[in-house]
């Protein structure tokens, strides 16, 4: 019952990010599953970064999850790491992500803060093509 | 006997603490007002009017924007049906809905050259969408996706109440809500607007944003039995057809479940009969 | 209870076929000569309301294949189709959907009798495992129904579900993996869980007649959980308990078709009219009612592992249950303190599901906060979850296994017959009864 060979075979995905405006977040589907590009403002970087030394469990430093000098950029599978929900932008108690089905908050970083959740959002593998490309997988 | 109706009562009060548990809570949206609709109750009916004015405004105002892509033109003269009329059994030689569906455009392909063509639609047909896509939708509403309107009075808690109310319930945002381009502020709306309050949190205003401005304006539709079209007349109107698009065999539901109580009611009675009879002389 | 058959075999025929494959003699033996305590209540009429549901979810289920495509494009269209266009598809449709809550609320009411009368005691250990089994499936089968018509709940519902035994160390990921046959739930998911939807009532009926054997050679438990000592105890099953159970059965199709008839969708949710869309979730995801008390044990735990080894265990007590109750008594009719302690069970269950059907941090009295107790709030219905599992977990493992060695027990009565016949409730009872009737 493991994936068929058309369904191992889904391509990488290039977007543009010129369509994201600053502060804004577009979701597109990536193997099936959803994939969060956000333009993060300076506000929601500087308060990422400075949580970066408070407890968590899944402890990351916002800048291991961008690009170097990218920092505006979070690309997230938007899949709540507890039971795969998708989770909302502007909810929850850290101003990032808040998941729905059973009350995961994350914050700008999309690193795990409160709720039953066990790891960060995942960053999928992507690099960049161009200052305004990137490809995804 | 007591017993034996506690035992009933019991599973009684099992059900109906589980039919009221899923209460919606997010966002705490206001409780949309509850209409007397004519299809309320077990022997509810459509009213056939109440659905013909309601078929004029998705038709006038709605279907511009949303599609209702699982009706089909033949429905609209279906028992029940805002068009259905007696002479016509077969809903497909209706002359309204003959007429209705002409005025419709839907795609297909040419059978000699292979090329894709519009044609006036026949009443075999579905309704066509106004968009040919949902990206296209999107593009053309600021981002937001107008939804099908084939379910909707089912697809929203509330049903026919909640279209209502949403269509009706428009404010002007509160001081100290920022609403963002291309949004409008909607009491009925579910949603969280905590991160657009910048006043006291402990009194977030109720509701959400809706993308779509007020649809219905005052007489902004004429309807030819000439009740007067006011905007509380004309989403009472739309969103009974729009009860009947989500729901075209309510009344056959009803009517069969008439039918069915009765019998059980009394294959129930005589059962009881029967078991007081066989256990007469038995003491149990 | 399977002494000698009493089948006369009575034409020619009949003596012809008994000698070559006894099968009238196993009907008769079964379903009329079998010796019934003649105790029994109501709330033993609902094995046979269980049978009649089977019976209804497999025609109504088989008949909606008929006309249902299993395909991501399709399935949402097809359902639609089937309560449009198909002649009385719309009957057929809510009769499958409602069936399988009424089929919970009848399995729901079987259980907490077994487990009030003591029903799951030796020698009854296997028969009321089987049960287990059977109502294990019927969780897996009504599950799997749910995701066919693709809905929003549908599906992510499923995502929630197949995602708990992602939460199994190292090898989680690869079983979801495998289980969804992709990346995400996908058409390949909604294939397999609709072959294996129409698989398993199959292999429920298979279980459900392993549990009929079963209750064949222990015989039936009763009220006083004493067993048939004399045929004073006993009255043959047909017509006494058949009568009985169409009785019961006419009664819970009343049930069954208000809901079907007047509520088609009072038990469902709004958002599965929704075609499932994998990048929204539904701001409130909540399983069926059947499963609400379940998820609300996942939920109570913070931890993603843990929550899901506590539904699990949920579950597994109730299989456990034949070892974990250490009283000699059977019926809790005889055990007063066992008897309140059953009844906050009751009370928990219920509150259980109302948590699994709130949002976790949602207030439970009024609109006030009180204090934040480790995570959250005190007020809160994660922490009424909590307490409500603490109380369902000690019922199994604490409450059963000490009461049943330090409790008091009333008097049993010595046999079946003793209570009943000595019993002056039937004649005076009729006796009251008829004047009025008449009056």
């Amino acid at each position: 019952m493991n994936p068929s060979a058309d369904t191992l075979a889904l391509a990488s995905t290039e977007f543009d990010l010129t369509k994201v405006a600053d502060g804004q977040q577009v979701t597109l589907k990536w193997r099936g599953k959803p994939l969060f590009v956000r333009n993060r403002t300076p506000a929601e970087i500087q308060k990422a970064v400075a949580d970066d030394g408070a407890s968590m469990k899944d402890p990351q430093k916002d800048a291991d999850r961008v690009k170097p000098g990218k920092a505006q950029w979070l690309v997230l599978i938007g899949s709540c790491t507890h039971l795969g929900c998708v989770p909302t932008f502007g909810g929850g108690d850290y101003g990032g992500w808040f998941c729905p089905c059973h009350g995961s908050h994350y914050d700008t970083s999309g690193r795990i803060r409160k709720g039953p959740a066990p790891l960060n959002l995942a960053v999928p593998e992507y690099e960049f093509l161009s200052d305004t490309k990137v490809k995804i997988g | 006997m007591l017993r034996k109706l506690s035992v009933i009562a019991a599973v009684a009060g099992l059900m109906a603490s589980f039919a009221a548990a899923p209460a919606l809570a997010a966002g705490h949206p206001l409780e949309p007002e509850k209409i007397h609709w004519s299809f309320n109750g077990p022997f509810g009916k459509f009213d056939q009017a109440q659905l013909q004015r309601g078929y004029k405004v998705y038709r006038e105002v709605c279907s511009s924007c949303h599609s209702m892509k699982l009706v089909s033109f033949r429905n609209l003269g279906d028992k029940g049906g805002p068009f259905y009329n007696e002479k016509y059994p077969n809903s497909n030689d209706n002359p309204w809905v003959k007429a209705i569906a002409k005025e419709f455009e839907v795609a297909d392909i040419d059978s000699e050259t292979g090329d894709a063509i519009k044609r006036p639609a026949t009443s075999a047909d579905r309704f066509p969408s106004p968009f040919p896509n949902e990206a296209a939708a999107r593009a053309s509403n600021g981002g937001a996706f107008p939804p099908d309107m084939s379910l909707l009075a089912k697809a929203r808690t509330g049903g026919p109440d909640y279209i209502h109310a949403i269509v009706t319930g428009y404010k002007n945002p509160p001081a100290g809500l920022k609403v963002g381009p291309g949004q409008h502020y909607n009491p009925y709306m579910p949603g969280d607007l905590a991160a657009y309050w910048s006043g006291d949190h402990a009194h977030i205003p109720p509701g959400g944003f809706i993308a779509m401005a007020p649809p219905l304006t005052e007489g902004g539709v004429t309807f030819d039995d000439g009740t007067k079209a006011t905007v509380d007349q004309q989403a009472r109107d739309v969103s009974a057809f729009l009860m009947w698009a989500a729901e075209p065999k309510l009344e056959e539901r009803k009517q069969t479940g008439f039918a069915v109580m009765i019998y059980l009611i009394l294959f129930a009675g005589l059962l009881y009969a029967s078991y007081r009879k066989v256990w007469k002389n038995e003491s149990h | 209870m399977s002494g000698h058959s009493t089948y006369q075999p009575k034409t020619g025929f009949e003596r012809w076929l008994d000698a070559r494959l006894p099968i009238v003699r196993l009907g008769y033996d079964s379903f009329v000569d079998y010796p019934t305590p003649r105790n029994l209540n109501y709330w033993w009429t609902f094995g046979g309301i269980l049978s009649l549901c089977l019976a209804s979810q497999l025609i109504t289920g088989i008949i909606l294949v008929m006309h249902y495509t299993p395909s991501a494009d399709h399935a949402f269209a097809s359902v639609e189709h089937i309560m449009r266009d198909v002649n009385y598809g719309w009957l057929i449709r809510y009769m499958h959907a409602n069936g399988a809550s009424m089929f919970f609320i009848a399995v729901y009411v079987h259980m907490l009798r077994g487990l009030y009368y003591g029903s799951y005691k030796a020698p009854r250990e296997v028969l009321w495992i089987l049960g287990c089994v059977i109502y294990l499936l019927m969780m897996a089968t009504a599950f799997m129904g749910y995701v066919l018509p693709w809905g929003q709940m549908s599906f992510h519902g499923a995502v929630v579900i197949t995602n708990l035994f992602g939460a199994l160390p190292l090898v989680g990921p690869s079983i979801t993996t495998w289980l969804w046959g992709g990346f995400a739930v996908d058409n390949a998911t909604l294939n397999r869980f609709f072959s294996l939807h129409y698989l398993l009532p199959f292999m429920i009926a298979g279980v459900v007649i392993l549990h009929i054997w079963a209750l064949h050679v222990v015989g039936q438990n009763n009220p006083t959980g004493v067993e048939p000592k004399s045929k004073a105890d006993t009255l043959p099953f047909t017509p006494y308990a058949t009568v009985k159970d169409g009785f019961a059965m006419s009664v819970f199709l009343i049930l069954f078709a208000t809901f079907v008839f007047y509520l088609p969708n009072a038990l469902g949710h709004a958002d599965n009219y929704v075609e499932a869309n994998p990048l929204v979730t539904p701001a409130h995801i909540v399983p069926e009612w059947y499963f609400l008390p379940f998820y609300a044990i996942l939920r109570a735990v913070p931890d993603k592992l843990a929550g899901v080894l506590a539904m699990f265990g949920a579950i597994a007590c109730l299989f456990a249950l034949p070892w974990l109750d250490t009283s000699k008594v059977r019926s809790m009719r005889y055990r007063p303190t066992a008897k309140l302690y059953f009844i906050i069970f009751v009370v928990v269950c219920c509150i259980l599901g109302l948590c699994g059907a709130k949002l976790p941090d949602d207030p439970v009295l009024g609109h006030f906060k009180t204090f934040i107790l480790i995570d959250s709030d005190l007020n809160s219905f994660v922490w009424l979850s909590r307490f409500a599992s603490l109380y369902y977990f000690a019922f199994f493992l604490v409450i059963l296994p000490v009461l049943g060695l330090v409790e008091k027990t009333l008097p049993v009565p010595d046999s079946i017959a003793s209570p009943v016949l000595s019993h002056p409730v039937s004649a005076p009872e009729q006796a009251t009864a008829a004047p009025e009737m008449k009056g």
